[in-house]
Order: C-alpha cells, then sequence, then structure tokens
C-alpha cells in the first residue's frame, strides 16, 4: 500500500494568523465601546470608513502584486490596523482624513514592504504620523469627553462625510484640546500642576473620559495577556519605564510635573501598551529585548510630552523603537542550551 | 531508594501533548507470526555500514552474523531467524528520504534455529573491553532511535568511570508506547541491563528517568529493584513536557547540568542510553543473543488493532499492520516513529529496524495536511516553546535567506528538531523542514570545502613540486655550467698536459729514430747547423 508523504510534525496546535488578529480585535471591544461612550458615533463612522479603505487598499495592491487576496485579506491584520487607526484619530476627523491615513498605512507601510510579516514599521503608527504631521488642524479637534451622546449618527455623518456643521451646532463648543495638550499648554504658561488641575477636562486620576478610555484598553490587554495573544515584557517594560520617569520628575518637581498615574491613563499609554506596541511584527522578539523595547518606548513617549513638540508621543515612540528593534534583537540573543552565561 | 523525591530541573520551553498512548497500552506485549520473508538493510545505526557477510542461496541460523561491521563507529547485522538468503539487492529501507540501501533477503525457513550462542552470565569477571566487545558483536545499537553503536557509549574514557548512568524511560512523543510496555513487562531485565553497564561504565549511579504519566511502568521497575541489593539504581519520575525524553533534555532535568553546545554527554560525567538498550544488552550477556527483534507500537485510527508487537528486525511494515488486524479505512499517512519527529513511509513494503520504535498509521484528523505557510509574524511563540534555547523565527529567516554563516550564528546545530517550533506556529509554516534543508545544504558546503580544500592542496603541492624540481633542475644547470667554465681550465691545464705527453712520445719515437735530430728545437737549429749534438744532451 502506498501513503503520501509529509515532514514532521505531523501535528499542530489550532491556532493561526487569523484567530490571532481575531482575540485582538476582540481585546479593543472594550475599549471602542469606552470610546464611543464618551465621544459617540464618530469613533464608529471612522472605525468603519478606515476598515473599508483597509480592506480595499490591501485587496488592490495584492492584486497589482498578483498574490493571493482571500488569504491575506481573511488574516485580519489590515482591520486590526484600520480599528487602531480608528481609535486613534480624533472622533470627528473628516472621512478623507481617515482614508488618507488608512490607505498609506496599508499602501506604504505595510505592503510596499511586502506585506504582513515584513513591514518594519508599526502600519497604524505611521498612517497616524501622517496625518498628524500633515493634518495637524484636523488632528487637535478632539470633542469634550461626554457620557451622553452628544451628537446623532446623522449629525456625526454631516460632519464627517459631508464636512458641514449641523446647524445649530457650534464646533468650538463641542471640541476642546485634550488633557495632555491643556497641561502642555498651561505649563507653557508658567502655571503649576495643581492650578491647570482645576479645568473641568482633568478627572480623578487623568482626563475626563480618557482615564476610563485607558481603563478599557488595559481591560482588553489584559485579557490578551490571559489567552496568550500577546506576552508582558512589552507593556510591563513600557508601562514601568513610564511610570518610573513619571516619577522621577514627579518627585523632584510636583509643580511642573504630572503624576505618574496621570500619565498612565492619559492619551494613548493603555492603547499603545497594550495594543500598539505589542505588534510582533516591528517589535523586539528576545524576551529581554521586548522588556528593553517597551521600556524604551515608555521613555521616549514621557520625553515626548514632556519636552518635545506634540502632547503625546506614542506613535513616535514606537516608530522609533520600531527602528531600534534589530539592534536588540542582535544584542539580546538568549543564552542557548549548552553554553556558558556569558 | 526512590522514597524520597530528587531534586530535579527544567528545561525551557517544551509542550503539553496529547500523550494518545492508551491506545496500545491496553494489551501486553504481543508476539507476531514468524514472517516468510525478511528485508535486513545492512545500516541500521549510526556509522559505516556493515559489510555483506553472506553470499546468495546461503542457508543461515537465527542469531548468525550475516553483516560484518565495518571499523569502529559500526554494528554487525544477524540473521533473525533461520531460512535462506535469497538476495542481496538495494531495496527501500526507512528514510526520510525514501531512499535505498543494499538489504539481505531471507526466506525464512519456518524453523527458527538458532545458531549456538554462549551465554555470559558473569560479566563482572569480564575485562571491560571484553564486555564491550560482546555487546558490540551482539550489533545493540541505541534503540531510542538514534541508532548510535551502545558499545561506544559504554566506554567510561576514563579510569575514575562516569558519575551518572541515565536510563531513558522518559517515551515523551505521543502515540509510542513500547519502552512503556517494556518497563511493566520486562523490568527486571531492564535491571539487569542497567546493572551490566553500570559496571562497564564504571558508574557511580544510575537514574531511570520516567515521565509521570507512566505509573505501571514505575511501579514494576520500583518492584524489579526491590529485589536486587545495593544497584545504585533510581527511578525518578520526570514531568510529562514534550520532549522530556530527547537526552539533552532528560539529562537536564536529572542532573542540572547542560551537555555543552556541540559537545557530548560524556563531558559533563553523564552518559545516556534507552532502557530498551539495556534489555538487549542483558540478552546478550546472560542469554549471549544478539539483537535481533524490538518493541514496536503501532498505533493510530488508521490501524484496526493498535497494540504493542515484538518484531523481528528485517520484517515488513506490511506484516506488522497485518498482525494487527490490517488497515482501517481512515489510514491516511504511514509515520515511521511518532507524530513530532517520525516521518512518513511512503510505502509499507518497508522493513522494521533496530531503530524504529512506532509504526503510527495516522488518520486525516491525527495528521492533517499543513495549512498553506503565512508570512512569520516574529510572534515568538517558537522560541518560546524551544527546548534548545535557540530564536527559531531567526533561524527560519537566514535559512530561508540562504544565510547559511548567519544561521550558524544563531546555533542551527543545536537544534534537536523536536518540532515544537512548527507545532506552535501561528503561520504554519514548516520550520523543522527549513532547518533541515540548512544543515544539509552546510553540510554539502562543508564537503565541498573539504573537496575543495583537498584539490587546492594538491594543486599547491604540485605547483610547489614543480617549482621544486624546476629548482633542482637549474641548480643543477647551474652547476654544470660552473663546472663547464671552471672545468673548462682544468681540461686546458689536462690538454696541455696531454699535449706535453704526446710531444715527449714523440720526441721519444724520433729520438728512436735519429738521435741527433730528433727534436724539434733542433730543427730550429738546423737552419743553423752547429756541428753534431750530443745524444746525451737530447735528454
Amino acid at each position: 500500500m502506498f501513503f503520501s508523504r509529509s515532514n514532521s510534525p505531523h501535528v499542530a496546535t489550532e491556532t493561526d494568523v487569523a484567530l490571532i488578529m481575531r482575540r485582538v480585535l476582540y481585546a479593543l471591544i472594550p475599549g471602542v465601546a469606552a470610546c464611543f461612550a464618551f465621544f459617540g458615533w464618530g469613533v464608529v463612522v471612522n472605525i468603519v470608513l478606515a476598515g473599508a479603505a483597509a480592506l480595499a487598499a490591501e485587496a488592490a495592491i495584492l492584486a497589482l502584486r498578483r498574490r493571493p487576496i482571500a488569504a491575506a485579506l481573511k488574516d485580519g491584520s489590515a482591520l486590526v490596523t484600520a480599528v487602531l487607526l480608528g481609535v486613534s484619530l480624533p472622533s470627528l476627523a473628516p472621512w478623507w482624513l481617515t482614508v488618507v491615513a488608512t490607505v498609506f498605512a496599508i499602501v506604504v507601510a505595510k505592503q510596499l514592504y511586502g506585506g504582513l510579516g515584513y513591514n518594519p514599521f508599526n502600519p497604524a503608527m505611521i498612517g497616524y504620523v501622517v496625518a498628524l504631521i500633515s493634518f495637524p488642524r484636523q488632528m487637535t479637534q478632539w470633542l469634550i469627553p461626554h457620557s451622553g451622546g452628544h451628537l446623532s449618527l446623522a449629525q456625526t455623518l454631516q460632519l464627517q462625510l459631508g464636512g458641514s456643521v449641523p446647524a445649530g451646532l457650534k464646533l468650538d463648543a463641542l471640541t476642546s484640546a485634550t488633557p495632555l495638550d491643556t497641561l502642555k499648554t498651561q505649563l507653557g504658561l508658567h502655571r503649576t500642576v495643581t492650578e491647570i488641575w482645576n479645568s473641568p477636562v482633568f478627572g480623578h486620576i487623568a482626563g475626563v473620559g480618557w482615564e476610563w478610555i485607558g481603563a478599557a484598553f488595559l481591560l482588553g490587554g489584559i485579557w490578551m495577556l490571559y489567552r496568550g495573544v500577546i506576552r508582558w515584557h512589552i507593556p510591563v517594560g513600557m508601562l514601568s519605564s513610564l511610570a518610573v520617569m513619571a516619577l522621577i520628575f514627579y518627585a523632584i518637581d510636583p509643580d511642573s510635573h504630572a503624576s505618574p498615574l496621570f500619565h498612565l491613563f492619559s492619551g494613548g499609554t493603555m492603547l499603545g501598551a497594550f495594543f500598539i506596541a505589542t505588534d510582533p511584527i516591528t517589535a523586539s522578539t528576545t524576551e529581554r529585548g521586548r522588556i528593553i523595547y517597551g521600556a524604551g518606548i515608555g521613555v521616549l513617549v514621557y520625553i515626548i510630552r514632556s519636552w518635545g513638540g506634540y502632547p503625546d508621543g506614542i506613535a513616535f515612540a514606537v516608530l522609533l523603537m520600531n527602528m531600534a528593534a534589530p539592534t536588540i534583537d542582535y544584542y539580546t540573543r538568549p543564552r542557548v542550551f549548552g553554553e556558558h552565561e556569558k | 531508594m526512590t522514597n524520597h523525591t530528587p531534586q530535579l530541573w527544567r528545561f525551557h520551553g517544551g509542550l503539553h501533548l496529547a500523550p494518545n498512548k492508551a491506545q496500545s497500552t491496553h494489551a501486553p506485549i504481543a508476539s507476531m507470526p514468524l514472517p516468510t520473508r525478511l528485508i535486513i538493510p545492512l545500516q541500521q545505526h549510526i556509522g559505516t555500514s556493515a559489510e555483506v557477510g553472506v553470499e546468495i542461496g546461503a542457508h543461515v541460523l537465527k542469531g548468525q552474523v550475516i553483516g560484518r561491521a565495518v571499523g569502529y563507529v559500526s554494528a554487525p547485522i544477524h540473521a533473525p531467524s533461520s531460512g535462506t538468503v535469497v538476495e542481496i539487492a538495494e531495496r527501500p529501507i526507512p528514510h526520510p528520504s525514501g531512499m535505498s540501501a543494499t538489504c539481505i533477503v531471507i526466506d525464512t525457513d519456518g524453523r527458527d534455529e538458532w545458531t549456538p550462542v554462549q551465554a555470559c552470565p558473569d560479566y563482572q569477571s569480564l575485562d571491560p573491553s571484553a564486555l564491550r566487545n560482546r555487546i558490540r558483536e551482539a550489533g545493540i545499537v541505541g534503540l531510542g532511535g538514534a541508532g548510535f553503536p551502545a558499545f561506544i557509549k559504554l566506554n567510561p574514557a576514563s579510569a575514575h568511570g562516569v558519575d551518572t548512568l541515565i536510563l531513558n524511560g522518559a517515551e515523551c512523543e505521543p502515540y509510542i508506547a513500547c519502552d512503556d510496555m517494556l518497563m511493566r513487562e520486562r523490568a527486571d531485565a531492564i535491571v539487569r541491563g542497567a546493572q551490566i553497564m553500570r559496571h562497564a561504565l564504571l558508574a557511580k549511579r544510575c537514574l531511570i528517568g520516567i515521565e509521570d504519566n507512566k505509573p505501571e511502568a514505575f511501579a514494576a521497575l520500583a518492584q524489579a529493584i526491590r529485589q536486587c541489593s545495593d544497584t545504585g539504581i533510581e527511578i525518578v519520575p520526570v514531568p510529562t513536557i514534550y520532549p522530556a525524553g530527547g537526552e539533552k533534555q532528560l539529562i537536564k532535568v536529572l542532573t542540572g547540568k547542560e551537555v555543552p553546545s556541540g559537545g557530548l554527554p560524556l563531558e559533563i560525567g553523564v552518559i545516556c542510553h534507552n532502557v530498551a538498550t539495556a534489555v538487549a544488552v542483558d540478552a546478550a550477556l546472560n542469554q549471549g543473543r544478539p539483537l535481533l527483534s524490538r518493541v514496536v507500537t503501532v498505533a493510530g485510527a488508521g490501524v484496526r488493532t493498535p497494540c504493542n508487537l515484538d518484531v523481528l528486525v528485517g520484517t515488513p511494515v506490511s506484516a506488522v499492520i497485518a498482525a494487527c488486524g490490517g488497515y482501517t479505512d481512515d489510514a491516511k499517512r504511514l509515520i515511521m516513529g511518532g507524530p513530532m519527529m517520525g516521518f512518513t513511509l511512503d510505502n509499507d513494503a518497508v522493513p522494521i529496524v533496530k531503530t524504529s520504535n512506532c509504526i503510527l498509521v495516522a488518520a486525516a484528523a491525527e495528521a492533517p495536511d499543513p495549512p498553506p505557510a503565512l508570512p512569520c509574524i516574529r510572534c515568538g511563540a517558537c522560541a518560546e516553546v524551544c527546548p534548545a534555547l535557540l530564536l527559531p523565527q531567526q533561524l527560519y529567516w537566514h535559512s530561508r535567506a540562504k544565510e547559511f554563516d548567519k544561521v550558524q550564528d544563531y546555533r542551527l546545530f543545536d537544534c534537536i528538531e523536536c518540532g515544537c517550533c512548527a507545532y506552535v506556529c501561528p503561520s504554519h509554516i514548516p520550520l523543522v523542514q527549513y532547518y533541515r534543508y540548512a544543515k544539509t545544504e552546510i553540510w554539502a558546503q562543508e564537503r565541498d570545502k573539504r573537496k575543495a580544500d583537498l584539490a587546492r592542496q594538491r594543486h599547491e603541492f604540485r605547483l610547489q613540486r614543480q617549482q621544486r624540481d624546476k629548482a633542482e633542475r637549474d641548480a643543477r644547470m647551474q652547476q654544470k655550467k660552473a663546472a663547464l667554465n671552471s672545468g673548462g681550465n682544468q681540461d686546458a691545464r689536462q690538454k696541455a698536459a696531454i699535449q706535453a705527453a704526446l710531444q715527449r712520445v714523440k720526441e721519444k719515437q724520433l729520438g728512436a729514430a735519429n738521435a741527433p735530430e730528433a727534436r724539434p728545437d733542433r730543427s730550429k737549429d738546423e737552419e743553423h747547423p752547429t756541428g753534431p749534438v750530443d745524444p746525451s744532451q737530447s735528454r
């Protein structure tokens, strides 16, 4: 009797890339829900737009590259990029901003480098940075977080797709600077943190609403750790180095430096720590390397927030550490079995 | 001896796999009908192939040598049963590549008649080298899978002996249960074999490592040890984590020591043998019987009655399957070995050899076709499970790019091909395949390099020789020339001397003819005749 051949091992786990990506998407649900609760329909519109743009861009490039389209779309990686962009962009971002950022992320940052697995930089963050540098005004228009829906879906659509402010609404009354932005600007005016904290944008430990969004992303992140979708090294490295940096300067001069908790629950810290820095393709792959990589992001985030030109620095910090990842990997190779400790 | 819990160590990574062993352990080890035809490959071990020791048509007895060991790292081959040698030819052998090699084909006569054997139960009186020689002559090779000639690993290499002899009864791969059954049923033989090995190695202690999912085997061995006095043997249950049965991993778990990268267990005072090898050693000494058969696990949903069988070496796989009730309709893949490290056979005509521990007839669900590979997303799951602490994704990356120097830099050759990385890979990349490819390429390159080096050496030597010859020739020419030049003067002197001598002879002759005018100077003088010359003056 004759049989077909195959190579060992002849068995494998059920995991695959699509399952991992699906789990990342599930883990994003609490954070997205929190964003929806505080910023309304705009987040949903962003995600839908980004998702459609990402899939279309991915399919188009794969067709040009004569690669199998269906298999690549099914792996879910383009959708993850899209959702990450959707929650990172301001909730009132005009449609073209979302589309430009997403298409750039998928086409230039991912597919031009060879597609999934070959991109040296985090595509979502490349898209975000392109939007931030090219369209700074639109990128800083954040809604004032309200727990209630302040804009109906129709109004949101009119704003984002139509580009016109619905009758009876004043955009200036709806938007404000983010807590991080407020802090940065006010510190620049030589006010103390305590004085600045009196502003209505601040809540219990960080910005109103933002602190809850951070907590929701943290929750999703912990679930991913529990399910083994991500490992602890990068988030722990990043959050602890950010906290340590903040603590040092807070201890030295609490009047001009915000508390570690504020930094942990502001801006994109939690989203970045669990969902962006942990992108395995662009991160370091060794255990020690991942801690260093995460810690590097945390330090850079603090530096950019405190002394840089932008109120938040997740995207830049991640991209900078992306560049360092191969070098970190090279110098943090584990001791091979049977090798003496160096 | 076993009432205290010894300290255990942990190796990095590994997998918890579904054991699937119970399907074959429900019944004791069974024997099977004598096959009518045995196909015995001459190479069933690591090292040099044995050479044919019989002729076609010869009648051989069970246990008779039919293949002679060649060189040191080699093992003889014996006739597993009595019968007639009908063919000596290339036959497909169980090998990952599906290659063929020289086999001796014996048609059995059904009498299963033994050649005279000589037992040597008093092994302690044997000289250690004589003891090793017995084991060598019995054709015993490592039965755990590698098939390294066992006698070589019974050399203590120094007068101090080795520290620890480890018997590997971990049997970590799913489905395989032949060692488990052997430990349950032939614990006495294992203990006796262990004592012989310990004696040969002058080992201070002997540890038998058994995965803790084999309580029956543990109990049987414990019982066997209790019946002996001071065996120095300790049974240690080790956690069931694949690949705890890997030699390096088991040594680490039991002793905390790591075999140096690229080195041998002996370097850390440890020698590791399989429990089945111990049984073979016992039979070789206590019964004088060479290694003719082994226990084989037949398992999987593709075979009707999974079981453990005592199978003669050379038995075709098809006969083994027939003895297990034949294939089921689900039979899809035929694997020799386990699902993690075994290799597929495309044909069940190949024989069982000394190293065949399992025939897994897998149904589609047990060995599914791998889904198409996706790009590596560098998730690092592979590095997490790698028992050798390698970075499999880096090895993959560089193997794929054919950057063989970098692959070696990432310690490709410390990879034991256990398959853990490929098992967990979410992109379904056949990682082990890439490593095998890279290893083969590197070996080929090294072979080519050695050849090229040899050719270059030869070429350089030839050039050197030519230069030397030329130099010597030149030197000779020079010498000749010099000799000619300085020798030219000599010639002139000689010539002059000869001339002078001739002259004198002439003069003599002339003087004899007419003495007074004979002298040449006189001839001049003749122009000026001066009167008669005194002949005496011419002298």
